[in-house]
């Protein structure tokens, strides 16, 4: 139990390597909260996927205890947020749990687009915020400018901003001193009933789900017995601690104070990030503001490249769900893939973080099937229907209207490219919103719809900027839109799995484009086959297959029937592998090509 | 003993392995050796003839076939020892057939009247194309004039004369071909193989081809054309198809061919022959080295089979139609369902007969089904589709 004086709780916002792990590394080390020997780099990421794309997917503490130069003992909690707009929510959660942040801001580089979302979300938290430009041992660094750039793009002054090498250590004194001095002590009341935010909870294998707190009022002990408000349910806390980053029992959690709980929680379901925990008796009347449920927004059919693989991946999938409570899936069934699931996901990051962890952890060889939004459909009979898959999109006689989510993109590129990016989000619907300058390099948002960015906005705008845009978005609401259901029909029978919402005005390119796709993957047949892409009975874009005219062996006598006969064994294996519309075979990489995501 | 394999006619396969050069195209088991141990192969021939022979006791044995590597370049010695050792072993048909492969060079011409001595009553000469540079191309060592002269004398030597050619060469334009084979129908060949230029892994085509060097080979439309070509010309000219790349006045036909094509029996001798043979009832797959030194080794030592396996009714049906659908008589569906306790599906022939590929006709023997002309132009599909759907 610390005073609350004492305290600090801060968290780090930063862009992807601009050395936000390195930078909470030598906090860490530098106040031997771990031992030499326990260091290794980076030790909050501790997921492998994590550390590959230098991500934080899920909240990360660590209790810091620093003896200051005014001598006193100071109890620093350093919380990582996910640095990803697909964790908005969570990110939002875990920022509320603190009272300031760092900025970090690589000295060499500028601000970035992922930077000032994050950013928003502590000035939205109210945080203090120190701005520590990183970095700047290299030859390259301009802290000037960045310092100018910081105070011009994100409005707060950075004329006392940090000059830091996290790499080498230059700076992190200075850090640590600037943490207890120009940060607020948190605020609560020891005597008010408890209170405490639920910042994040995952599930161990050995303590049932550990759940991270930040106790606002009042004080938790081991063996009291608490409530999860938001639906009411009751635990006993079995532990009580606080992570040093491993984890230490501690006998109290009070004011201020930030520390992990378990209570024989078996789903990481039962815990909602944002939930405000009390007592069973005597307890809090309203739960802390802010709470909201996390709902998927991007959805994608997920299948076994191997059949037999299916209930592997259903397995799989259960042990991740029990750590995501933001991932959601429901069997599927498809006349193209076969058995799988339909998953939906906070957003393309989360999604691909799923799909690697599938692939990697459980060693499952996956289809992705293309994402696709979730639309809402308001009925005739003034009803609405939320559609996840577009193969189950009602018929338009009974359908009123369509609206799908759209989003505020911040998008940020080098001066020579702003023509092509602004010519890529006119083509994909988008509407400007914004058009300004970060010292030198412009910064543009657009209201774009999600479905056209879930297609290959991603790919098409690394690939107009070579690589050098940054991209941000955030999920703005619903709109009616002119929103049609494309069916692909191979050799006039719809294949379901190739459908598609589209824009009436894409629909003709996305058609053509995905029947020249067809007609390059499916092998020709003995006769010729129409390939059409249809809105209701209408076909808007047309290409044909050509029959087969020759193919047959020249020369077969009669040491070759050994050798044609294992060929025939093998087209007849071929051909169970085929999926067969009407008289059509089509080949299963067919369908993999042309539905699956560009990774 | 399988009557219908009686049926498919009896006939010995004879592989001489050698060559004076070996083609850039060809994937036949040929090797170029300076020296050949003749007596050592002829010893082993007729050691091989005398063993098989006594596995499948007295059978009416129809033809014979020296294929190679390069027949031509046997002894007429050594031909005649084969022929006579096969005569004696089994019980030569009155009208045998006895086929001998041909280069048309002037060496092998030469010796044409000893072959035909030696009881060789058909040569098959290895023409591939009545054009010099393409001669150069294909890697072979005659010219066209060569050719010729061998061909006059082998027609004046032999009863029957076919040769082959190959086409849909580089480079080859519709026209071109329809000028060389205008030409080579001209010559009174009572049969001939018309191939068209596959490249073949393993070949130094097949190399040329991977590696991207081999350009200017006809894609799938020029290919089908020149098929349909090769087709309306030798048919105007009386030598229609009667398998898909071979064609024969009628009477003319490769009768030690159509025992492969009939799925009947045949005996393989020599480095890399293949065998059917039906003894007991049951049905044998046969094989043998392919290296020269190593079938000679295997003789000595017993027998020159590598390998013998029995053939399941499935893969005996599978043969069946395989072989059986490259002919223009096609196949009978009732025959492929014994061997296989499968039909054809229905479904699938009434589809396949729609878009004109297959045709079903009735005979007094029963319900024959055959490969269309355009069917055979795509019959590796229409085989695997009727194998695939058959239950």
């Amino acid at each position: 139990m610390t005073e609350l004086s004492h305290i600090r709780n801060f968290s780090i916002v930063a862009h992807i390597d601009h050395g936000k792990s390195t930078l909470a590394d030598r906090l860490i080390q530098s106040t031997n909260t771990v031992s030499e020997r326990e260091m290794k780099e980076q030790l909050l990421d501790a997921m492998d996927i994590e550390r590959e794309r230098g991500i934080t997917i899920k909240a990360n503490t660590v209790r810091i205890e620093y003896i200051a130069d005014n001598g006193e003992l100071y109890v620093l909690n350093l919380i990582d947020t996910p640095g990803h707009v697909d964790f908005a929510y969570e990110v939002s959660r875990s920022m509320h749990a603190v009272e300031g942040s760092l900025l970090v801001v690589d000295s060499t580089q500028g601000v970035e687009a992922q930077t000032l979302a994050n950013v928003y979300q502590a000035i939205d938290a109210d945080h203090d915020i120190i701005p520590v430009l990183n970095k700047i041992d290299l030859p390259a660094s301009e802290p000037d400018r960045v310092r100018e750039q910081i105070e011009d793009v994100i409005g707060i002054d950075a004329s006392d901003a940090l000059l830091v090498s996290a790499k080498s250590g230059i700076g992190i004194h200075e850090t640590l001193e600037a943490i207890v001095h120009r940060l607020p002590a948190p605020v609560g009341d020891r005597d008010a009933p408890l209170k405490a935010m639920l910042v994040d909870s995952w599930y161990d294998p050995y303590l049932g789900v550990v759940v991270l707190v930040r106790i606002m009022d009042g004080v938790m002990k081991k063996n009291d017995r608490v409530k999860f408000m938001r639906n009411g349910t009751i635990h006993q806390i079995d532990k009580i601690g606080v992570f040093r980053p491993a984890m230490q029992d501690v006998a109290e959690l009070g004011p201020g104070e930030i520390g992990f709980i378990t209570a024989s929680i078996k789903q990481v379901r039962d815990t909602k990030v944002g939930d405000t925990i009390t007592h069973e008796k005597k307890g809090a009347d309203k739960p802390l503001p802010g709470f909201q449920p996390s709902i998927p927004v991007v959805f994608c059919g997920l299948f076994p490249v191997d059949s037999a693989e299916f209930e592997d991946l259903r397995d799989a999938i259960e042990k991740l769900a029990l750590n995501d409570a933001s991932f959601s899936f429901e069997m599927e069934t498809s006349a193209a893939l076969g058995f799988g699931f339909r998953c939906g996901f906070l957003g393309l990051l989360h999604l691909e973080v799923i799909r690697d962890r599938l692939e990697r952890e459980y060693d499952i060889d996956l289809i992705t099937t293309a994402p696709s939004v979730v639309y809402h459909i308001f009925m005739k009979d003034g009803t609405m229907q939320e559609l996840h898959n577009p193969a189950d999109m009602p018929d338009l006689t009974y359908v009123d209207h369509v609206e799908e989510p759209r989003i505020k993109a911040t998008i940020m590129v080098p001066d020579e490219y702003l023509g092509d990016v602004l010519k890529l989000c006119q083509d994909r619907r988008g509407i400007q919103m914004e058009l300004t300058y970060a010292g030198t390099r412009p910064l543009v948002v657009y209201d774009l719809p999600l479905n056209e960015v879930v297609f290959d906005f991603y790919d098409r705008l690394k690939s107009v900027t070579k690589g050098y845009a940054s991209f941000d978005y955030q999920l703005i609401g619903y709109r009616e839109d002119q929103l049609v259901k494309m069916q692909i029909l191979v050799n006039d029978e719809p294949v379901d799995a190739l459908s598609m919402m589209v824009h009436r005005d894409r629909a003709e390119m996305r058609g053509r484009a995905m029947c020249e796709k067809l007609k390059d993957l499916i092998p020709r047949h003995m006769f010729k086959i129409p390939i059409q892409a249809a809105i209701g009975g209408k076909v808007i874009a047309r290409e044909t297959l050509s029959a087969m005219r020759k193919d047959v062996t020249a020369k077969c006598y009669g040491g070759d029937a050994t050798r044609k006969k294992k060929l025939l064994e093998k087209q007849k294996a071929g051909k169970k592998k085929m999926r067969q519309f009407g008289k059509v075979d089509i080949p299963q990489e067919a369908f993999i090509s042309a539905l699956k995501m560009d990774s | 003993m399988d009557v219908e394999s009686v049926e498919g006619g009896f006939g010995l396969y004879v592989h001489w392995p050698f060559c004076a050069a070996k083609c850039p195209y060809c994937d036949f088991n040929s090797h170029v050796a300076k020296v050949v141990d003749h007596r050592a192969w002829v010893e082993s021939y007729l050691s091989e003839i005398k063993r098989i022979s006594s596995e499948t006791g007295p059978r009416v044995l129809n033809t014979i076939f020296f294929g190679g590597g390069t027949p031509s370049l046997m002894e007429p010695e050594t031909v005649a020892a084969v022929i006579d050792a096969a005569r004696a072993a089994w019980l030569p048909a009155n009208d045998m057939e006895i086929t001998l492969e041909a280069n048309p060079g002037s060496v092998e011409a030469g010796r044409f009247a000893a072959f035909r001595q030696a009881g060789v009553n058909r040569v098959s000469l290895g023409v591939q194309a009545l054009h010099d540079p393409d001669l150069r191309r294909l890697g072979r060592i005659h010219s066209v004039a060569e050719a010729r002269t061998a061909f006059d004398i082998a027609r004046n030597t032999f009863d029957r004369v076919s040769f082959d050619l190959i086409y849909a060469r580089q480079d080859q334009s519709r026209e071109d071909w329809r000028r060389e084979l205008t030409e080579a129908l001209s010559m009174t060949a009572d049969h001939l193989s018309l191939y068209q230029l596959t490249v073949e892994d393993g070949t130094v085509f097949g190399a040329r081809a991977a590696a991207g060097h081999l350009r200017g080979l006809p894609d799938e439309d020029l290919g089908a054309d020149l098929y349909q070509i090769t087709q309306d010309l030798c048919e105007a000219r009386g030598l229609p198809a009667y398998e898909v790349s071979n064609h024969a006045v009628p009477g003319s036909e490769s009768r030690h061919n159509l025992i492969y094509w009939h799925a009947g029996d045949w005996a393989g001798i020599g480095p890399g022959a293949h065998g059917r043979l039906t003894i007991n009832g049951q049905r044998f797959a046969t094989e043998t080295a392919k290296a020269p030194a190593k079938w000679l080794k295997d003789v000595h030592t017993g027998s020159g089979y590598s390998d013998q396996t029995t053939i399941s009714g499935n893969d005996q049906a599978d043969e069946y139609l395989i072989m059986g659908l490259r002919l223009t008589e096609g196949i009978e569906p009732a025959r492929y369902a014994r061997l296989s306790g499968q039909h054809l599906s229905a479904q699938t022939i009434a589809h396949l007969s729609d878009l004109g590929l297959i045709a079903e006709t009735s005979t007094p023997a029963g319900l024959r089904l055959a490969a269309t002309r355009s069917g055979r132009a795509v019959l590796n599909a229409v085989i695997a589709e009727l194998a695939a759907t058959a239950g």
